[in-house]
């Protein structure tokens, strides 16, 4: 009975579950590679290669989405600066790309506007590419973990937090915004043109990229998995039910939150650093509240408290953005907004939810 | 059309005064009465009456809100006419010429020709002359509304209904069958208005041309006109104007080949302590490659030394009150902002990230209440902001009323959804008003007695609109507390927040009472969207900027704490001010936000924490 209880906090399942689990992985990393490739550009089951990169990019979104349910789904930390972590590790990534793409020695006209014509020492060791790796972790790590240690050593929580990890982002916006910040103020960094060696427009490289993406999300996806199952997983949800008994009970909940909340800034710096190649692109405006929040709704609608909740609910909102914004942009926000309304309304399990009442194994816990 | 536009926006009077004002101590710019005649307000009314004339004011206010394109084009001819009303003050002055006196009138008979030298030889008369009757014919040149006929007769157009007169006589004349010429604007005409223009205008018998004339002649005087300069300041009855005209007079005296008259001017100087005369001071002090002073006269010099040192002592003064009013108008703006949330998030507990949005409609109101003004009662312009104060707060109050019942109470359990419902809402109302009004800024005028600018010392003047929204801020903080200790609705919601069942038990209604309270506080939003609507540009996008803001404002303040609220608001606004110059207005921002974050670990609670049992939960 614990064993299914716990299988079905975490949105898992038996052997069914593991098959259909299976056969999203073969789906994204063989199938689609295979109608890209092998598959003839006059079939109609050919994927183009702007629908892989689009895929891509969606997939670093549902790894966002997933380390967001880890810290707000399973530990009941609303957080509305993931958006921050996620543009650090875009911008870390970023950095890389432009440090190469200037190999020559030339510098970036933002660089040049400070009145300088060498590279900021903070660029230089970015030319590396371990550098760049570990700093993907490092910078959104380091961030979460002081900011979390000091609002969560003052108890700081709920709302109140939400608001502060709001304003976080919305500061860390101002700044990148800035043009003596030096990473390329309010047009960011773009123009990119080598990974590791390899052009980024390149289609075998989109590919690569796809292909990466789609393990840190398999990865993300295993590894949220076995916390979330964990005895650790465990008093994580004790936390978000009831955090003074947690405390009573002689746990420290600072460490678990601490450690839960960096983790997940730290899965979104990857999401980032994978997504700013596909898109050629990383600006102060991934920071903007509004980004972060928009986050929270893919949980939500998916779900939060599930991970495959998350993966679909990150899935199904950015399916329909790029299909409202290409058909009627004007209607997109209206969209949005009715889909907040609606799924704190009418679906505060999400979709996941109302497929458990459908099966009648739902219902309230 | 676009830049003629915007041309027409630089140069309205206001506008450089409103962006100054931002930046940091602006000047005090020329500011021109409004006495919009009678008859030009009726012209109007018949234009509009054709299609609006029957339709009372709600249903105007219903087209203006429901009827999304059509409502948007009449907002926009509004707009127009709205800013040709700011504008009417300059164009009354011209149709207040009647007829010009004989020797004037013989040298404006003289504009009529092709030949720009001839114009120039005019225009350099008209100075000698020194007839402020002229001034209207210059303008209007200056304008390229200056026009003659075949029969060499001097015509003016009048810049508003593009009806003719005769410069001269003052009479009316018909434009049809005339053949119309310009006289030439080269840019040689052009330099030598813009002095002659000053110089007449110091005579004028309005108060605020002439200072707008000594404000020029001021930053730019005119060796030769330093007689004129004399007499005017001999007449001179306004304090501001002469003390501009003395500036004007001295900075021509210290060059002077009499050392006598340098040191007047050089003491003249140190007494008005100007800061913009500094540098022709420390002209005397230079020394030139032998090391020999410049200015040999030793008595000047030292004069100069103390006249600078003077005037330095005055800069530091003023540089440091006038940071502390910025600072004070900066922190009433996010007063505004904030105040509506500290009632809905500091009294209910309510996360209203539609907050933002609740200003915005606050603004928009007050830009479809300008717009009705202009299409119905073009006379009261100029107190269309009184009627938008009610109008907004109701307004956005029925729209927290609906939200209310809509969504939030549903939700009050549940605070973290209320934030993403919310949230929802404030997306949805944003692309309303885009949908409405359009992704473009509208444009507010501000009535004319709103947009000059206050004096508060030499050196320190604050937009007369931010003056308003200082004391606006004391008036609906006044509001507030009023509400929330003088009536019973504020009594009752004390008592509910205090404790809901309670209350309720005492036969508090408190389902309703969370309704009216929502009300309020979104009301109270609305009323800070009026006043935002006077500073900033109006904007679907105007609510997002000022939301972080005001959380951190109630936060900071102590949640459910109106007073704390006030203290942090303008203790906010000050201390950036002190800060920007140092830092950039970016960074002094970013590290507030650190500010807070670091002040809430120390004390939780806000400036003010609550004492008491209900302090803590």
């Amino acid at each position: 009975m614990a064993q299914a209880r716990i299988n079905r906090i975490a949105g898992l399942h038996g052997p069914a579950g593991w098959l259909l689990f299976l056969l999203a992985v073969a789906a994204v990393l063989v199938l689609m590679p295979v109608l890209n490739r092998v598959v003839s550009p006059e079939s109609i089951f050919h994927v183009p290669n702007w629908m892989l990169t689009l895929t891509g990019r969606f997939l670093c979104l549902a790894l966002v989405a997933l380390a967001l349910d880890l810290i707000w789904g399973y530990t009941g930390i609303l957080s509305l600066g993931h958006g921050a972590f996620f543009a650090l590790g875009g911008y870390v990534m970023g950095m890389h790309l432009t440090r190469n793409s200037y190999a020559d020695g030339g510098v970036p006209n933002f660089i040049q506007f400070l009145g300088v014509s060498e590279w900021p020492w903070f660029w230089v060791p970015f030319q590396w590419f371990w550098f760049t790796a570990l700093m993907i972790l490092l910078v959104p790590g380091v961030l979460a973990f002081l900011f979390g240690f000091f609002a969560f050593r003052s108890r700081v929580r709920g709302v109140y937090f939400a608001i502060i990890t709001q304003a976080l982002t919305f500061g860390m916006m101002l700044l990148f915004f800035r043009t003596e910040t030096g990473v390329g103020g309010d047009t960011g960094l773009t123009n990119f043109q080598t990974l590791l060696g390899f052009s980024v427009r390149d289609a075998d490289t989109r590919l690569a990229l796809y292909l990466v993406s789609a393990l840190a999300v398999i990865g993300g996806y295993l590894a949220c998995r076995y916390i979330v199952t964990s005895k650790l997983g465990r008093v994580l949800t004790a936390i978000r039910d009831a955090e003074s008994r947690v405390r009573f009970t002689g746990y420290n909940p600072l460490r678990y939150k601490l450690f839960v909340w960096t983790l997940s800034a730290m899965l979104c710096g990857v999401a980032g650093a994978l997504y700013v190649p596909q898109t050629g692109v990383i600006n102060p405006g991934e920071m903007a509240p509004a980004q972060s929040i928009e986050m929270a709704v893919w949980v939500a609608l998916g779900g939060r408290g599930t991970l495959v909740g998350a993966l679909a609910g990150a899935g199904i909102v950015n399916g329909m953005k790029s299909y409202v914004t290409a058909v009627h942009p004007d209607l997109w926000l209206f969209f949005l907004g009715a889909l907040f309304i609606i799924v704190t309304l009418f679906l505060p399990r999400g979709v996941v939810g109302l497929f458990q009442r459908v099966r009648g194994e739902g219902g309230r816990s | 059309m676009g830049l003629r536009r915007l041309h027409r926006a630089l140069l309205r009077p206001g506008v450089l005064n409103l962006q100054g004002s931002r930046a940091g101590p602006e000047v005090t710019g020329p500011a021109f009465p409004a006495n919009a005649s009678a008859n030009r307000s009726s012209v109007w009314f018949a234009r509009t009456g054709t299609f609006m004339h029957k339709s009372n004011w709600l249903t105007g206010l219903l087209l203006g809100l429901l009827l999304g394109a059509p409502g948007a084009t009449l907002a926009q001819s509004a707009e127009e006419r709205a800013e040709a009303i700011a504008e009417g003050g300059q164009q009354a002055s011209d149709a207040a010429a009647d007829g010009l006196a004989g020797e004037t009138g013989e040298v404006v008979g003289r504009l009529a020709t092709a030949e720009w030298q001839e114009v120039r030889d005019a225009i350099e008369a008209l100075a000698e002359v020194g007839d402020a009757d002229a001034l209207p014919v210059l303008r209007a040149l200056q304008d390229g509304r200056l026009y003659y006929d075949e029969a060499d007769r001097v015509l003016v157009e009048d810049a508003a209904d593009q009806s003719l007169r005769d410069a001269i006589t003052g009479d009316d004349v018909e434009r049809e069958g005339l053949q119309l010429s310009r006289p030439p604007l080269t840019n040689p005409i052009r330099r030598s208005l813009r002095p002659v223009i000053g110089q007449l205008q110091i005579f004028a018998d309005d108060v605020q041309l002439r200072r707008a004339a000594a404000e020029e002649l001021a930053d730019r005087p005119q060796a030769a006109i330093l007689p004129r300069l004399q007499d005017a300041l001999e007449q001179e009855t306004d304090g501001e104007v002469s003390r501009l005209l003395r500036i004007a007079v001295a900075r021509l005296q210290l060059d002077d080949e009499d050392a006598g008259i340098r040191l007047d001017a050089v003491e003249t100087i140190g007494a008005i302590r100007s800061s913009r005369l500094k540098g022709s001071l420390e002209r005397f002090l230079r020394t030139d490659a032998d090391g020999a002073y410049t200015e040999p006269d030793a008595a000047v010099r030292d004069a100069a030394r103390a006249a600078i040192s003077a005037i330095e002592q005055r800069e530091q003064l003023s540089r440091l009150l006038s940071d502390l009013v910025y600072g004070l108008s900066m922190g009433s703006v996010l007063l505004l902002a904030a105040l509506g949330l500290a009632i809905i998030f500091g009294l209910m507990r309510v996360i209203n990230m539609a907050h933002g949005e609740l200003l915005m409609i606050g603004a928009y109101t007050t830009f479809v209440v300008q717009n009705l003004f202009v299409l119905h009662a073009p006379e009261l312009f100029n107190f269309y902001l009184v009627a938008a104060v009610p109008a907004a707060f109701l307004v956005t109050g029925a729209v927290g009323i609906v939200m209310e019942r809509g969504v939030i109470r549903h939700l009050y359990a549940r605070p973290l959804e209320t934030l993403l419902a919310t949230w929802g809402i404030s997306l949805i109302l944003m692309q309303t008003a885009r949908t409405i009004f359009g992704a473009q800024n509208v444009r507010i005028v501000s009535p004319e007695w709103f947009s000059g600018s206050v004096q508060l010392m030499q050196g320190v003047s604050l937009s007369t609109s931010r003056v308003g929204v200082i004391l606006f801020a004391f008036f609906v903080v006044g509001l507030v507390w009023f509400l929330m200790t003088r009536t019973r609705l504020g009594l009752e919601v004390r008592a509910v927040m205090q404790n809901r069942e309670m209350a309720a038990a005492m036969g508090v209604s408190a389902n309703r009472v969370d309704m009216w309270t929502f009300g309020a506080g979104a009301g109270v939003a609305g009323l800070g969207g009026v006043a935002l609507s006077q500073i900033v540009n109006v904007g679907p996008e105007l609510g997002q900027a000022y939301i972080v803001d005001s959380f951190m404002v109630v936060v900071l303040g102590g949640v459910g704490n109106i007073l704390g609220s006030v203290t942090s608001a303008l203790g906010l606004g000050v201390f950036s001010k002190f800060l920007e110059p140092v830092t950039g207005a970016v960074l002094a921002k970013i590290l507030l936000f650190v500010a807070i974050i670091i002040f809430i670990q120390w004390r939780p609670q806000g400036i003010f924490a609550l004492k008491g049992r209900s302090a803590e939960d």
